[in-house]
């Protein structure tokens, strides 16, 4: 919403300062979004007198100029301009101007052999109106030398505010003075319109016919003005309009423009003689089209609601009218529509053609429907005043409506809600002076809202009244106690888990990254998801369309454009939401990495001080295990077993699970399929655990940890290598070897497994240390021994292995 | 008596003079050995008369202790000698570089560490953690937030969307962290008092918006809680958050469907050379929204405005991580630039705390 500050002025007598105006606006709500000073970016354009103006020697279109800018001096200037003449007064711009319509900064130019010392301009390149025919030419009295800006009253500034979709009485100055009137800076200038007389009935009659289906009309007024002679509007009000940026057409259409902007009521006016018979409000049937008044062509449907006579649309309801039925310059019998619409069918019809205009801005917002009347009686006056005529007595179909809500308002409600202490005479003052009817002075008022106010539902908003006139900062800071509730722990087991993954992965190597929730859905499909649950509608890209069921495609992609950076060793991780139906609880936290070429766990890149080793399934497996163990996994509960999910490698990938129903996570290389299918080159190696499997601990009583149980006797470590079939897995030979005595073996390791010269192919060698504690004395080497043939005899008996010699 | 002198005086000549540890030993196994001259001497005092010993005695055993000490101050001498030879062949070049720790390597994301100082702050005023789901039903996302059907308000929002369902309704992705009010208040009785942070949704992009982002909602239930106590805990916040002693707030009246009175809250700020400083300054920088919970919200909720009140407010996770820390650009977030996560992101151990300082 733009207005001007004298255009504020017409209704509100104050003595404010322009920077008090702005700031009193933004403090009750109508935030200032900018105020723009047309004068300072005019201000070099000046008055100047046409001294001569000569043909060019050179150019059959151009002319050479002396421009008087009131020092006596004049300036060579050459024209291009058809109305350039002698004895003109126009305006002046010297070198070093910046020309707004022309984007250009003046220099001192040489046009066909003349030098040109500036230039004179016309509206259009001063941006004050589309005018490119000629020059500006003022009356002769014009003052020569003095800033035209001034003269032509452009160097006013224009204030825009950004109005909140609730406040539709303030898209009206009048609306906007009232608002400020209610504060101390300044007093209302009331404007009532006054009835103007019908001369006789008018010819054109209005049906609203929306047969069974719901009004979108609640009231319709129109009048006709005949003997009208429309033509371009006074100054005063094209000064007006240009300076918040509408264009004058005509006088009719700019009375119109005046009033939406002056008092928030949008109209319209139809030239009656392009109407054929009679008016119907309806909806528009499916198909049916308008060339609307800014000239594009519109395909209507039923939900839409139209204006039509015998020949059909005329005019889109309350968003723009009909080309075809507009006034010109030829007009001479006039209907002015005052209407009231319903507000979501505006805001519908408007977002589905893609229409932005004032009246729309206003009619979704809602009107004031008490001002129908009297806003049709303030455009015919100003008819009859600027263009003469005779107006009809007005037709009003329908019935204005106006909502008579009563609040019952505890005083207290101040206090409660906004901690704020105002007495009763104040808040009766403020809520006056915004138009609302007080009722009492007790403890309880009863308070009625005026019919401009649709947003006033109840006591909140007339807190939000109060508070707001006399000043949010009234309101004092209250210390807010946490009172005695105990120090407790805020996050939840998820929260908790959340927050421990991203720090143990970090501390790992892996830098978080936080990528896109969707995905393209062949992505999605490749990682098991993909699913029409979870496709979205409205995209705003194919690769973004698919919720994303892994977190795994996301940051391959993000390693892949490091990758094709030139950053070929990244270690990237995730925690965060992957989707497996739309249901909150199909959602899921999972906790994902990703190691491209040299990113190893110890260390990225070459380094002098090792092999060169590339991101393998272990790395992988040891994140996975890492961050579960971080989260609260359980280290000895957890099961590995081979194989994953088809994105991994078959054979060097794994599953990580308490049981073959809990499944945590996966871990390993990436399939080569799957990287070719994300565009992506290896080596990639990869994991993914559910946080939420993991099983909770149980609660304890005590923080205290269990006894520790520190053995007096010398521990023993015998190593055993085991030859055995290539497929056994080391995990069960130091699971075996581990369950030959739970008491005494206090652990067990995998020290060396080798394949090759002197193993048999097919098998391979397998080697165990094995951790003895003795728990109750001493142990001899024959009892060592024996616990030693045991775990041989075991894994012998198993896994077919024998000692290797 | 000039024997043992002369004796005396040979064995530490030879004892200085030898070159290494077995040229000692051979200096040793003669004088101190079986035969050694020293043991020569040391025999004699057997056939000795009392008189004799008494007068010979001390002489020779001050011999056998004074060859006996030479021999092994040389000996340690020598050791020490080879000990020094040998190291001096061993080096190694220090200047090597060490590999990186993954623990200097690692890098928690700004928008996690910023969420864990989040935490830190309102957990110390007594908030928990409320969280939801990120695909939302309109009724959370909107209606129970009394943003009524078909209302302008929902097309500010330009909502993501899922193919409707066969019974015709359909289900979005979350606009904002609101609707886990919504979750809260049907969960949970007031008293409430939680942060939510979370990914949320707009199908909008360009230089200052990407399609998802995250906020954090603050709301309170209670019977007394009211407007100046929103003041006050969200200037507690800022000084907090910005780790500034001041912080000048200006709070502006405004509109959001589910507070009444809503508010924008605007932060006092010096802008210098792209920096940003808070508790300075002339300029003002809008920061977030809030407002007292709309009655007809506390209905939707089942609660009785009469009876319940409170306030909730919301701001841009991201936008404030940008504020505080100084990244320029909100999509640069979600690129996983390695090199951007480097220099932006937080060392893991760098865990904030009130106790420690957030950001420190």
């Amino acid at each position: 919403m733009k207005f001007t500050l004298s255009w504020l002025k017409e209704h509100l007598d104050t003595d404010a300062s322009l920077d008090q105006i702005v700031e009193k606006l933004t403090m009750i709500g109508l935030e200032v979004e900018s105020v723009n000073d047309p004068g300072k970016a005019l201000a070099l354009f000046v008055i100047a007198n046409v001294v001569s103006a000569v043909q060019h020697p050179n150019a059959d279109r151009l002319r050479v100029c002396m421009v008087d800018t009131g020092d006596g001096k004049p300036i060579q200037v050459v024209c291009g301009a058809p109305n350039a003449r002698t004895g003109m007064v126009g305006v002046f711009s010297p070198p070093g101007t910046f020309i707004p319509g022309k984007n250009i900064t003046l220099g001192v130019g040489n046009i066909r052999g003349v030098e040109s010392r500036g230039m004179l301009v016309s509206e259009a390149e001063l941006l004050i109106s589309d005018d490119h025919d000629g020059i500006i030419e003022l009356p002769a009295d014009a003052p020569v030398g003095t800033p035209y800006a001034a003269y032509a009253k452009l160097d006013e500034p224009v204030i825009e505010i950004n109005l909140t979709p609730n406040r539709s009485d303030c898209t009206g100055v009048s609306g906007i003075a009232r608002d400020l009137a209610a504060t101390d800076i300044g007093t209302l200038i009331p404007k009532t319109p006054k009835p103007v007389k019908g001369e006789f009935p008018s010819f054109v009659s209005v049906t609203l016919d929306f047969d069974s289906t719901p009004s979108l009309c609640p009231a319709f007024a129109l009048r006709l003005v005949r003997g009208v002679k429309n033509g371009p509007s006074p100054e005063w009000l094209q000064k007006r309009l240009k300076a918040i940026g509408l264009r004058p057409i005509n006088a009719l259409v700019d009375i119109t423009n005046f009033i939406t902007y002056d008092r928030g009521r949008p109209l319209h006016v139809f030239d009656a003689k392009k109407v054929k018979g009679n008016l119907v409000v309806r909806r528009a049937k499916p198909g049916e089209a308008l060339t609307a008044l800014d000239g594009k062509t519109y395909t209507l449907d039923d939900t839409m609601c139209v204006i039509a006579d015998d020949a059909g649309v005329e005019s889109l309801a309350g968003i723009m009218g009909g080309e075809a039925s507009g006034c010109d310059e030829t007009t001479t019998e006039v209907l002015i529509e005052s209407a009231l619409w319903e507000p979501l069918n505006i805001a519908q019809t408007g977002r589905k053609l893609g229409i932005n205009s004032d009246a729309r801005y206003r009619f979704e917002r809602g009107v004031d429907p008490n001002f129908m009347v009297p806003g049709l009686e303030l455009a015919t006056q100003m008819v009859l005043d600027l263009c003469g005529g005779e107006p009809s007595e007005i037709g009003v179909s329908g019935k204005v409506e106006s909502p008579e809500k009563v609040i019952e308002f505890p005083v207290s409600e101040l206090k409660r809600l906004a901690g704020l202490d105002v007495a009763m005479p104040e808040m009766k003052r403020v809520l006056t002076r915004l138009g609302f009817f007080v009722a009492g002075q007790d403890a309880n008022v009863k308070i009625a809202p005026p019919s401009w106010r649709p947003d006033i539902e109840g006591k909140a908003d007339i807190v939000e009244e109060v508070v707001r006139i006399v000043g949010v900062d009234r309101v004092p800071f209250t210390p807010f106690d946490r009172g005695t509730a105990p120090r407790k722990p805020v996050l939840t087991a998820l929260q908790t888990r959340t927050r421990k993954a991203k720090r143990a992965l970090a501390a790992r190597g892996l830098t978080e990254a936080v990528t896109w929730s969707f995905i393209s859905k062949p992505q999605a499909e490749l990682f098991g998801g993909g699913s029409a649950e979870l496709a979205l509608a409205n995209p705003i890209a194919a690769e973004l369309s698919d919720m994303r069921p892994s977190l795994i495609p996301g940051l391959i992609a993000a390693a892949q454009k490091n990758a094709d950076r030139g950053f070929p060793d990244v270690a990237l991780f995730e925690v965060g939401q992957i989707f497996k139906g739309d249901k909150p609880e199909d959602q899921l936290t999972a906790a994902t990495g990703v190691r491209r070429a040299l990113a190893k766990a110890n260390g990225a890149g070459r380094h002098w001080s090792a092999k060169t080793e590339t991101v393998d399934a272990f790395d992988a497996k040891a994140d996975a295990l890492a961050v579960l163990i971080a989260a609260g996994a359980n280290p000895q509960a957890l099961q590995v077993m081979p194989g994953g999910p088809a994105w991994f490698h078959p054979g060097r990938s794994g599953t990580i699970q308490i049981g073959p129903q809990n499944v945590l996570g996966h871990f390993g290389e990436l399939h080569p399929r799957a990287l070719q299918a994300l565009d992506a080159e290896g080596p990639l190696v990869g994991f993914e655990v559910i946080l939420e499997r993991i099983p909770e601990g149980k609660a304890k009583a005590t923080r205290a940890k269990p006894v520790l149980e520190l053995s007096p006797f010398q521990p023993v470590s015998r190593d055993f290598a085991f030859v055995v079939d290539g497929k056994v897995k080391a995990g069960d030979i130091v699971r075996t070897a581990q369950a030959v005595d739970r008491k005494l073996i206090a652990g067990v390791s995998v020290f060396d497994v080798y394949e090759g010269t002197g193993i048999e192919p097919g098998k391979k060698s397998v080697a165990i240390a094995v951790a003895i504690q003795p728990r109750e004395k001493t142990m001899t080497d024959q009892e060592i021994d024996a616990l030693g043939a045991k775990i041989v005899a075991e894994v012998s008996k198993r896994y077919g292995g024998v000692l290797r010699g | 008596m000039t024997d043992v002198a002369q004796l005396d005086q040979s064995i530490l000549t030879d004892i200085a003079a030898a070159a290494d540890e077995a040229a000692l030993e051979a200096v040793r196994v003669a004088a101190l050995g079986k035969s050694g001259s020293v043991s020569a001497l040391l025999k004699t005092l057997g056939g000795m008369t009392p008189e004799q010993r008494k007068e010979q005695g001390p002489p020779i055993n001050g011999l056998k202790d004074r060859v006996t000490a030479a021999i092994n101050t040389r000996r340690e001498a020598l050791k020490n000698a080879t000990l020094d030879a040998r190291l001096a062949t061993e080096t190694v070049d220090v200047t090597l570089p060490v590999r990186e720790t993954p623990v200097e390597a690692g890098r928690v994301h700004p928008i996690s560490q910023v969420i864990d100082e989040l935490t830190a702050i309102f957990a110390d005023m007594g908030f928990a953690v409320a969280e939801g789901p990120d695909i939302e039903t309109d009724d959370y996302n909107f209606t129970k937030l009394n943003f009524p059907e078909g209302h302008p308000a929902r097309e500010m929002h330009d909502t993501f969307y899922f193919n409707p369902k066969s019974d015709g309704s359909r289900m979005l992705l979350r606009t904002h962290t609101s609707p886990v009010q919504i979750r809260t208040m049907l969960a949970q009785k007031p008293p409430i008092r939680v942060i939510i942070p979370g990914r949320t949704y707009r199908s909008d992009s360009d230089q200052t918006h990407t399609p998802m982002f995250h906020q954090v909602e603050g709301l309170v239930i209670d019977k007394g809680a009211h407007l100046g106590h929103l003041k006050w805990i969200l200037q507690e916040f800022c000084k907090a958050f910005f780790e500034v002693d001041n912080v000048k707030m200006r709070y502006r009246p405004s509109f959001f469907p589910f507070t009444e009175p809503s508010l924008e809250v605007d932060i006092q700020c010096k802008r210098d050379k792209g920096e940003i400083r808070f508790g300075e300054g002339e300029d003002w920088l809008e920061i977030l929204g809030c407002g007292m919970v709309h009655p007809n919200v506390l209905r939707n909720c089942g609660l009785d405005p009469d009876e319940y009140q409170g306030f909730a407010w919301g701001l841009g996770i991201d936008r404030i991580a940008m504020l505080k820390y100084g990244m320029p650009d909100l999509r640069a977030f979600f690129e996983a630039d390695a090199r951007w996560l480097a220099h932006y992101g937080f060392r893991p151990l760098d865990f904030p705390t009130l106790a420690g300082g957030l950001s420190s």
